[in-house]
């Protein structure tokens, strides 16, 4: 099979920015070993969870009162039990396969939703931008919790439905992010060369247009995730998440508060659990826009 | 300025009409009839169609949300079902002590966040300035619930110095040294997370502000360093800092819901989630309608205060 010369051009290239984005990782790795650190802490969570289904844990929802509320290092509860005598440790380990699982798949859709909109309305004007803008517009004229509370009223308590109400509050912020791009690139030479080519809107969208997106997406993608574990979090606790006996974070959070003087773990280690979660993606987050925008220069 | 303030309240019409909406069609998210919905299995035939004939849910959609609105306009959000009491009351009643206790974080956030900015700005890289780095990390990944049960159980359970929960001790209380004493667990927990977002923006805009070649002048002829960093710096660095404050004060309307939660402070939040888990629709829209209506309030006095502190943007 003989390759043609610019196909060899286009693979010198294309090896020369692997190389390239290698190195750059390097060096932001040794840069930010925290952030090293925090991606592996949160690659050990995320094997945990996934493979929690064969590691040597008790059942994460077998009742055992005689054992209620033993604290942490009591013998076969290494984390201790909670007020139904369940284990904490596998708790919070199966707790962890819902609480990612919510906060990765709402940033997904959000994401999912508001990129589509943001370039929609950042690529048309007229009725379609103004259509997009408003409807972004009073979404934000709601506080963020409130919106998503309001709409788990109406579809009525369950994590399904407090994933749907997040999702759909949470997009508005990469409907504006990807809108601002989107505006920009539109009179971009290269998009106006493309379509004097005669591409088509679709094409120009996807070859032109979508990959620019690409970092900028990321970067907030990352650091939404952990936003909207804080949310998923919120709405358990509030009762209209995850329903009993499902193990979540924020509904350990909420039925440990009513033993939280005797037993100050029940409520301390799921707490423990999300902040930790949390504060690895912020780090991994940042690093990631430290590394993927140039524009933003390291602390 | 007139212009900007008339075009900016235009603006608001469209706003208006869509939180309307939302907030009508959170009664027919759900499939099937809400009648059946907030009344439940065991209701009887007749119970059904009084709701129905009380809602008006036998009209076609429209017909209700215009119907919704205009009773709406005149200040009728309708009865409870759970309380059988006038909605709009109970919900301004409640909402008192939620605009007490988000005024009392506003309050708290801004000033520890400025003090914390400026400290910071003037010291760069000082412990204090990493110190509040730091804490702005932890600030943004910590559960704000979690947070306030910390709080609770070390100063109220362990510590016995303050109230664990309520807004007035139940007997002999009722002053303003009670108010205050129950309010401050919930006013930390809920400025916790903003004031080192107010304090890192100040820091920034800060440290931009006294690279500036006014700062150095102003430095020359031999300005006391404390005027040249309130009154020189602070003041031009302010612009950013109330669009902050602004967003904030909007974000703590929002984030009382799970303070108030945790601390029972009797305010809209727990008032709201009551509702929600008693299926009282009528309840729940009336909280989130005035919770909504504050914070387009707030917004819209933000970017007055904003056009009148920056004349450019008037002129935009």
């Amino acid at each position: 099979m003989s390759v043609g010369v610019a196909g060899v051009g286009d693979q010198i290239a294309r090896a020369a920015e692997t190389s390239r984005l290698r190195r750059s990782i390097g060096r932001a790795a040794r840069r930010d070993r925290l952030a090293v650190a925090a991606a592996l802490a949160l690659l050990a969570i995320v094997l945990a969870g996934v493979l929690a289904p064969w590691l040597p844990l008790l059942d994460p929802d077998t009742v055992d009162t005689p054992n209620r509320l033993k604290p942490p290092l009591s013998p076969g509860h290494r984390l201790g039990t909670d007020e139904f005598g369940r284990d904490l440790l596998a708790r919070l380990i199966w707790g962890a396969r819902v609480s990612l699982l919510a906060g990765v798949a709402t940033a997904a859709g959000a994401m999912v939703l508001g990129v589509a909109l943001g370039v929609l309305g950042g690529f048309y004007t007229g009725w379609v931008e103004t259509v997009v803008m408003r409807l972004t517009d009073i979404l934000m004229a709601f506080p963020y919790i409130l919106l998503a509370i309001a709409i788990v009223a109406g579809l009525g308590p369950g994590l399904r439905n407090a994933m749907v109400a997040i999702a759909i509050v949470g997009f508005p912020i990469y409907t504006r992010l990807v809108r601002g791009v989107v505006l920009s690139l539109r009179e971009r030479e290269f998009v106006e060369a493309a379509r004097a080519l005669g591409a088509t809107d679709p094409l120009i969208l996807g070859r032109h247009i979508l990959p620019h997106l690409l970092s900028p997406v990321i970067v907030a993608f990352s650091l939404d995730v952990g936003a909207k574990i804080l949310a998923t979090a919120g709405l358990s606790f509030l009762g209209l998440g995850t329903q009993p006996p499902t193990a979540d974070w924020g509904s350990m959070l909420a039925t440990g508060r009513q033993f939280v003087v005797l037993s100050p773990h029940v409520v301390l280690l799921p707490g423990l659990a999300i902040f930790a979660v949390v504060l690895a993606l912020n780090l991994v987050g940042d690093a990631l826009r430290d590394l993927l925008d140039p524009r933003t220069h390291p602390r | 300025m007139r212009r900007y303030v008339v075009r900016r309240l235009l603006l608001l019409v469209p706003v208006l009409l869509g939180v309307s909406i939302i907030i009508f069609m959170v009664l027919h998210l759900s499939p099937g009839d809400p009648a059946e919905i907030m009344l439940g299995s065991q209701a009887t035939q007749a119970d059904l169609e009084r709701l129905r004939a009380e809602l008006g849910l036998t009209e076609p959609l429209y017909v209700q949300y215009v119907h919704w609105l205009g009773l709406v306009a005149r200040g009728d959000l309708g009865r409870s079902i759970w309380m059988k009491r006038p909605v709009l009351a109970e919900v301004l009643a409640r909402f008192k002590a939620t605009l007490i206790l988000t005024g009392a974080g506003l309050v708290l956030s801004t000033a520890a966040g400025l003090a914390l900015g400026i400290a910071s700005a003037i010291r760069p890289n000082s412990p204090l300035d990493r110190l509040s780095a730091v804490a702005s990390l932890f600030g943004a990944s910590m559960p704000v619930f979690w947070l306030g049960i910390v709080l609770m159980v070390i100063f109220a359970l362990w510590l016995g110095w303050l109230p664990a929960s309520g807004m007035y001790a139940p007997y002999g209380g009722g002053d303003l040294r009670d108010l205050l004493a129950h309010l401050a667990l919930p006013a930390v927990t809920l400025a916790a997370a903003s004031v080192t977002i107010i304090a890192r923006l100040t820091r920034s805009t800060m440290l931009e502000t006294l690279g500036q070649d006014y700062i150095r002048t102003a430095r020359a002829k031999g300005v006391v360093e404390r005027a040249v960093v309130l009154r020189h710096g602070l003041k031009n660095a302010l612009i950013p800092i109330v669009t902050v404050v602004g967003v904030q004060a909007g974000y703590l309307l929002g984030g009382a819901v799970l303070t108030e939660t945790v601390f029972a402070w009797p305010g809209v939040g727990t008032l709201m989630v009551q509702g929600i888990l008693a299926r009282d629709f009528p309840l729940v829209q009336g909280c989130v309608l005035v919770v909504a209506l504050s914070f387009v309030v707030i917004n819209l006095a933000v970017d007055l205060l904003y056009a009148w502190l920056d004349p450019r943007i008037r002129y935009e």
